[in-house]
C-alpha cells in the first residue's frame, strides 16, 4: 500500500507536527520504504499468539499511597518558556 | 590510558584524594577533541569529590570511590542542563537526579561531564545530534556508533573510566563494539529508568561503559535494584560475580550457544574474530552449541514498529508549553504545538514520530502494532527455548566495525540494520554485553556480544570476564 502525501499530511495533524511540502514529499517515500520492509511481518503465523506489551510480566504496579515531597511551583515554572509568578502562559484558546 | 575503575576506587579508599582522580578527568573533558563531551560539570564535580574524600576519611569504603563518571545527555542531574542533544529541550534544567546516577554517586562516583548522543537516542552513528557528530577516537573520519556514541568515545579515549548510557535497540552495545570498550544492557527492569528521558519505554534500559568487565560490573551492581519510582523496576536481587573464581576456569563446561544465521553478512574482519572467540572458548573448556532463534530475522521490523509507536507517544509531551523550545508568534494553540515541535525536533526524530503515528493509527494498528507485539512474543519464546540448551549466547555485537561518517545517512533503513544483532535483546528483555575481542584488518575494534537469560545478569558478567581474559 502506497503512503501518499495526503496521508503524510493527515499524520502530521495527528502528531501535531508541522510539515512543509518538500518534507511531506520526502517522508512519503521514506515511510513507504520502511513500511514496505515492515510488511515482512505478515509472513509470520501469529494465530493464537497473545501480544507482548512488556517482558517483565508486570501488570498494574502500585506503590504505597504515602504523601511525599513534590516539586515547588517555582521549580516547575522555571523551565516554562512563557510564565508569570503562578502559571504557565499559553495563547488564548477560547474566543468570546 | 586512564587507570581502571578498580584501581581508582582502591587508591581513593586507601587515602589518595578523589579530587586528584576527578581533576585528571575534568582536564581531559575540557580538552576533548572528539566532540564526545558537550558539557563539563567542573564546580559540581570538585565539590562532589571533596564529599567522597570526607566520606572515606570518616571510614566509609565505597565501591566507586572517586571514579569519574560521564553521563549521556538523556539522564537527569539536579540543577544541570539535560537535552537529549535536541533543540526542543534547549535550556531545560533537570529538577531531579536519575536514580541510576544517584546510586552511582552514593557508591562514590563523581559526575564530571555530559556526553553527546544521537538526538533522543535515535541513531546508530551519533550523526543525528543537534550538537554535531562525535569522532571515532582511532579515526576522526569514522563514527563511534550510536546512540551513546559520546559515552563510548569518552571511555575509549580515556576521558573518564566510567560512562552511563541507555540502550533501546543496541545504543550501548553497538558503540561499545565500534570503540573497543565494554558496554552492557542489563536485564529489563534491573536498573531504574527514573530520570532517563524516555524513548521506547518497554525497551529502554540504562547501562555502563567501562574499559574492563570488572569496572562495568561494579557499576551495574551499584545501580541495580528495585526503585519505587519506576513501576517497571524488578524486585530481584542482583548477585555479584564471585571474584574468587578465575574467570577462565569458570568457562569450563559452560554451554555457549551461537547462531549459524549470524555469520551471513558479517564483514570479514568481524567474522574472523567471531571464529577466534569460538575457538578460544572451546580451548578454555566451553562447549559450543548451535542454536536457532527462528524469529530473530524479524526483529528489526518488529522494533521499528514498537519503538517508534512508543516514541511517538513519549515524545508527545514535548509541545512547547511546559518546557523547551516554543515557536514565536503562534496564530493559535494548534499552531504553537505544530511549529514548536517541527522547529525543535531533527529530521530523524520527526521521521520516527511519523512512523510511530502511522503504526498506531486507526486502521493500521492491528496490521502493524498488534502484529509486531505478537512477533515479539515469538522472539521472547525463541530466547527461552535457546536458553534451555545453552547458558549464554555468543555472537557479534555489530555486523561491521566503525564505518565512515556519512556512509549510511542517506538511507534510514541501512542505518537501522546496523543494530541487527542487538535489537532482539531489547525485544526479549534479556541482558547483553559487548566485550572487546581484537580488531579487524584496519585495526578497528571488534566486540563480541554475550547474552544471557532474563535475570541471569551475574552469569553474563562472569562469562564476559572469561572472554575478556581470553582476548588478552
Amino acid at each position: 500500500m502506497a503512503i501518499t502525501v495526503v496521508e503524510v499530511r493527515q499524520l502530521a495533524r495527528l502528531a501535531s507536527l508541522a510539515v512543509d511540502e518538500a518534507e511531506a514529499q520526502r517522508l512519503a517515500g521514506e515511510l513507504q520504504a520502511i513500511v514496505g520492509y515492515v510488511e515482512q511481518l505478515s509472513q509470520v503465523d501469529t494465530a493464537g499468539i497473545a501480544p507482548v506489551a512488556n517482558v517483565a510480566g508486570l501488570s498494574s504496579v502500585l506503590r504505597p499511597d504515602v504523601p511525599g515531597p513534590m516539586f515547588a511551583t517555582a521549580q516547575v515554572l522555571a523551565n516554562a518558556p512563557a510564565r508569570n509568578e503562578v502559571a504557565i502562559l499559553v495563547p488564548k484558546v477560547v474566543e468570546r | 590510558m586512564t587507570e581502571s575503575i578498580t584501581a581508582i576506587a582502591a587508591a581513593v579508599n586507601g587515602g589518595r584524594s578523589a579530587r586528584n582522580a576527578v581533576e585528571h578527568s575534568l582536564h581531559a573533558a575540557e580538552r576533548d577533541t572528539l566532540n564526545a563531551i558537550i558539557r563539563v560539570h567542573r564546580p559540581r564535580a570538585v565539590a562532589a569529590a571533596d564529599v567522597v574524600d570526607a566520606r572515606v576519611r570518616s571510614g566509609e569504603r565505597l565501591p566507586l570511590a572517586g571514579v569519574p563518571l560521564v553521563i549521556k545527555d538523556n539522564l537527569c542531574l539536579t540543577g544541570a542542563e539535560v537535552g537529549c542533544c535536541s533543540k526542543i529541550l534547549a535550556g531545560f534544567i533537570a529538577p531531579y537526579t536519575a536514580t541510576a546516577v544517584a546510586r552511582l554517586e552514593a557508591a562514590g562516583a563523581v559526575v564530571v561531564a555530559t556526553a553527546n548522543m544521537d538526538e533522543f537516542a535515535m541513531g546508530s552513528s551519533n550523526e543525528t545530534s543537534c550538537r554535531g557528530p562525535v569522532r571515532h577516537p582511532l579515526d576522526p573520519a569514522r563514527v563511534p556508533g550510536g546512540s551513546s556514541g559520546g559515552c563510548a568515545a569518552a571511555v575509549a579515549a580515556g576521558i573518564a573510566p566510567l560512562a552511563l548510557g541507555s540502550d533501546t535497540g543496541g545504543s550501548i552495545r553497538q558503540p561499545a563494539s565500534l570503540c573497543g570498550v565494554v558496554g552492557a544492557k542489563p536485564s529489563y527492569g534491573a536498573v531504574s529508568r527514573y530520570g532517563l528521558i524516555a524513548f521506547g519505554s518497554s525497551l529502554d534500559q540504562i547501562g555502563p561503559f567501562a574499559a574492563d568487565v570488572a569496572g562495568a560490573e561494579t557499576a551495574f551492581r551499584a545501580m541495580a535494584g528495585h526503585d519505587p519510582l519506576d513501576s517497571t523496576s524488578a524486585a530481584h536481587s542482583w548477585a555479584p560475580v564471585d571474584q574468587t573464581i578465575d574467570p577462565r576456569a569458570a568457562l569450563r563446561g559452560l554451554r555457549v550457544g551461537w547462531c549459524p544465521a549470524h555469520v551471513a553478512g558479517l564483514a570479514p574482519g568481524v567474522r574472523a574474530r567471531l571464529d577466534a572467540a569460538k575457538s578460544a572458548l572451546e580451548s578454555a573448556g566451553a562447549r559450543l552449541v548451535e542454536v536457532e532463534l527462528p524469529h530473530e530475522r524479524f526483529a528489526v521490523a518488529v522494533y521499528y514498529v514498537i519503538a517508534t509507536g512508543e516514541a511517538a507517544s513519549n515524545l508527545a509531551r514535548f509541545d512547547g508549553i511546559r518546557f523547551g523550545h516554543r515557536a514565536s508568534d503562534p496564530k493559535d494553540l494548534g499552531d504553537l504545538y505544530a511549529r514548536s515541535r517541527a522547529e525543535g525536533f531533527g529530521a530523524e526524530v520527526r521521521r520516527r514520530i511519523f512512523l510511530g503515528t502511522y503504526v498506531l493509527s486507526t486502521g493500521y494498528y492491528d496490521a502493524y502494532y498488534k502484529k509486531a507485539q505478537q512477533v515479539r512474543a515469538l522472539i521472547v519464546r525463541d530466547y527461552q527455548q535457546a536458553f534451555a540448551s545453552c547458558d549464554v549466547l555468543l555472537g557479534p555485537a555489530s555486523p561491521t566495525t566503525a564505518f565512515r561518517r556519512g556512509e549510511k545517512t542517506a538511507d534510514p533503513l541501512q542505518m537501522y540494520l546496523s543494530d541487527v544483532f542487538t535489537i532482539a535483546t531489547n525485544l526479549a528483555g534479556v541482558p547483553g554485553v559487548s566485550v572487546p575481542f581484537g580488531a579487524d584488518e584496519r585495526g578497528l575494534p571488534v566486540g563480541m556480544q554475550l547474552q544471557a537469560a532474563l535475570g541471569d545478569d551475574a552469569r553474563m558478567w562472569q562469562v564476559a570476564a572469561g572472554l575478556e581474559a581470553l582476548a588478552r
